[in-house]
């Protein structure tokens, strides 16, 4: 398991129900399962990786994040997990209303757009970045919906949702240093962690908007 | 006699219920006789038994050769000890289907009368719901004192039983497996079945359905049947393969000379008509048509006005979908409704669509992808279920 999912299971309580979008490997749907005793379930696009899943006995099913949460009941699920994906789903603010809705907490991890490095090589090359996160071209990558850790926040805010802990993470999964100031964490955590739950009056996740 | 009758006089093992069953169609059958096979053992704690429900033309004879072909068992590759459905571990049960005609109470078997002088339903044989097929093989699983079944499994018709199980009874079944199925049947496929019977029908052999009396088989009309029911088994990418437009010279004595216009013949004509002339000997015709007829009517959602999340609200069983690309008589988008009516009831679904060019047909074919889904869904099962 890389570094930020053992945060991730780490934010997990055992024995709860959890659904992992792009559950991949199967690695932390296999952890949550064995050590932590929960009843995990995966969505996972990669028809391969299902299939590899599915023969190592973990509950996975074929779809994606935009088009298969809609047919979950509400509170289905204690938490649900999307990871590094957010940036590219279609519809981000909408599959954030659809975790929220089927599940009571929201654990979601993205690459910062934030860094110093991308404000650094766009500030003087004037092109669009490409680091060791951000590795496609512009023309060519999955993630059409970046943003950066404040920005997340502000949605966060905006839909009401309530944020229950957050960290900013270096690429393998390393937990940054940046816990107190998240001016700071902006600037220099490759990938940002939240565990969200709805607001009391939340009105983001009737989805009415 | 003709070998459908003397197949019928083979005997196969069964267990016999005279209070028989009540059918969906308001007729009480009795007596119901029900043809099964087991394979391994029931463990002390009857936890390990595993359903394998065939398809339409299939039987109960899974996991050993056929009695009337000599041919190895239609999953032999899958069942077995060792193998994926491993024989060693579970206790593998397979029943021939109500309405069948390798044992199982069917319109073949002979119609109770005052008289005593007996003669086989034929097509007077009520109509046969896939519901009614699953509750003549919940007699037998009662009948063995078996109180939850690990797993159900099967493929085409048998998913459309896999799925009745889990709606109907589903605190006895742990685990399901549909695989190759939809939740109802489509439109495009009652038309086919339609124009299957309509082969039937039109052969002179078939005599108002009463061909016993006249030692004779709707051979031809069955034949044609099953040659236009396994197009619809395969692909055309697997047609291609497999056949191309190979020619060969057409066999002796069918009157076909060289140069004239049938003087050759393709290699997947050859290929079908063999397909059809062996399935004649092992199917009756009127049992052809009671199943694709209780097929047709299958609706898992029929007494929620089509709603395919309610048969199974509440539901604990553990699903495992498996469909196949290529698959256009039960294609992937129907899967995918089951699998998304199962999540909106929070099923623990998976959900795997497999990559082959074998059409339908593939899940009876060498398909590795699908032999280790199905390990490993029954291993992840069994681990959940805590069977040692």
């Amino acid at each position: 398991m890389r570094l930020d999912q053992k945060l991730i299971a780490g934010m997990i309580r055992p024995g709860t129900r959890v659904l992992d979008i792009g559950s991949g490997d199967g690695l932390l749907l296999d952890y949550l399962f064995r050590v932590s005793g929960c009843d995990a379930r995966g969505i996972e696009i990669d028809m391969q990786e299902v299939t590899r899943s599915v023969a190592h006995g973990l509950p996975v099913m074929h779809g994606d994040a935009d088009h298969d949460l809609e047919h979950y009941p509400d509170d289905a699920f204690d938490y649900v997990v999307l990871q590094r994906t957010l940036q590219a789903v279609e519809r981000p603010r909408e599959v954030l209303r659809q975790m929220l809705r089927i599940g009571r907490h929201a654990i979601v991890s993205f690459p910062n757009f934030g860094h110093w490095q991308l404000r650094f090589k766009l500030l003087l090359s004037g092109r669009m970045p490409m680091t060791a996160v951000w590795d496609t071209p512009w023309y060519e990558t999955p993630n059409i919906h970046p943003c950066t850790i404040l920005d997340f926040l502000t949605l966060c805010r905006d839909e009401g949702y309530v944020v229950q802990e957050w960290m900013a993470v270096d690429e393998d999964g390393e937990r940054a240093p940046w816990r107190r100031s998240i001016r700071l964490a902006n600037l220099f955590g490759e990938q940002a962690l939240f565990l969200l739950r709805r607001g009391d009056t939340h009105r983001g996740a009737s989805g009415t908007t | 006699m003709d070998q459908t009758v003397s197949a019928s006089y083979l005997s196969h093992q069964h267990v016999a219920f005279p209070d028989g069953l009540m059918l969906e169609c308001g007729f009480h059958l009795a007596p119901v006789e029900v043809a099964y096979r087991t394979y391994g053992t029931l463990s002390p704690r009857r936890d390990n038994a595993i359903l394998i429900c065939h398809a339409l033309t299939g039987d109960q004879y899974v996991a050993e050769p056929h009695p009337l072909t000599g041919k190895p068992g239609w999953w032999s590759r899958l069942v077995g000890p060792g193998l994926p459905i491993d024989t060693d571990r579970f206790f593998v049960i397979c029943i021939n289907v109500l309405g069948g005609c390798m044992g199982s109470t069917g319109p073949r078997s002979p119609r109770p009368c005052p008289d005593g002088r007996c003669e086989p339903w034929g097509t007077d044989f009520p109509p046969i719901t896939i519901r009614d097929m699953v509750q003549a093989q919940k007699l037998l699983i009662d009948h063995m004192g078996i109180t939850r079944l690990f797993a159900v499994l099967g493929g085409s018709m048998g998913g459309m039983q896999v799925l009745e199980w889990a709606a109907a009874f589903p605190e006895m079944v742990f685990a399901a497996i549909p695989i190759a199925t939809a939740p109802f049947h489509s439109a495009q496929n009652i038309a086919f079945n339609e124009v299957s019977r309509q082969a039937i029908f039109a052969d002179p052999q078939w005599y108002g359905g009463r061909y016993w009396e006249h030692d004779a088989i709707p051979a031809r009309g069955l034949a044609v049947a099953r040659m236009m029911a396994h197009i619809t088994y395969l692909s055309e990418e697997a047609l291609n393969r497999k056949f191309g437009r190979r020619v060969r010279s057409a066999p002796q004595g069918t009157g076909a000379n060289p140069g004239s216009l049938f003087g050759e013949m393709f290699e997947v004509e050859s290929y079908l008509r063999h397909q059809g002339s062996t399935f004649v000997r092992r199917f009756d015709a009127n049992s052809y048509l009671t199943i694709t007829r209780a097929m047709d009517y299958f609706d898992i959602g029929a007494e929620y006005e089509g709603d395919l999340s309610q048969p199974f609200r509440g539901t604990h069983t553990r699903f495992c979908i498996v469909s196949f690309s290529s698959d256009w008589l039960f294609p992937t988008s129907q899967a995918r409704l089951l699998a998304r009516a199962l999540n909106r009831v929070a099923a623990n679904v998976s959900f795997v669509e497999i990559d082959s060019d074998k059409g339908h047909d593939a899940f009876l074919l060498d398909e590795p992808d699908l032999d280790r889904t199905i390990r490993g869904f029954v291993a992840g099962a069994a681990e959940y279920a805590r069977i040692a």
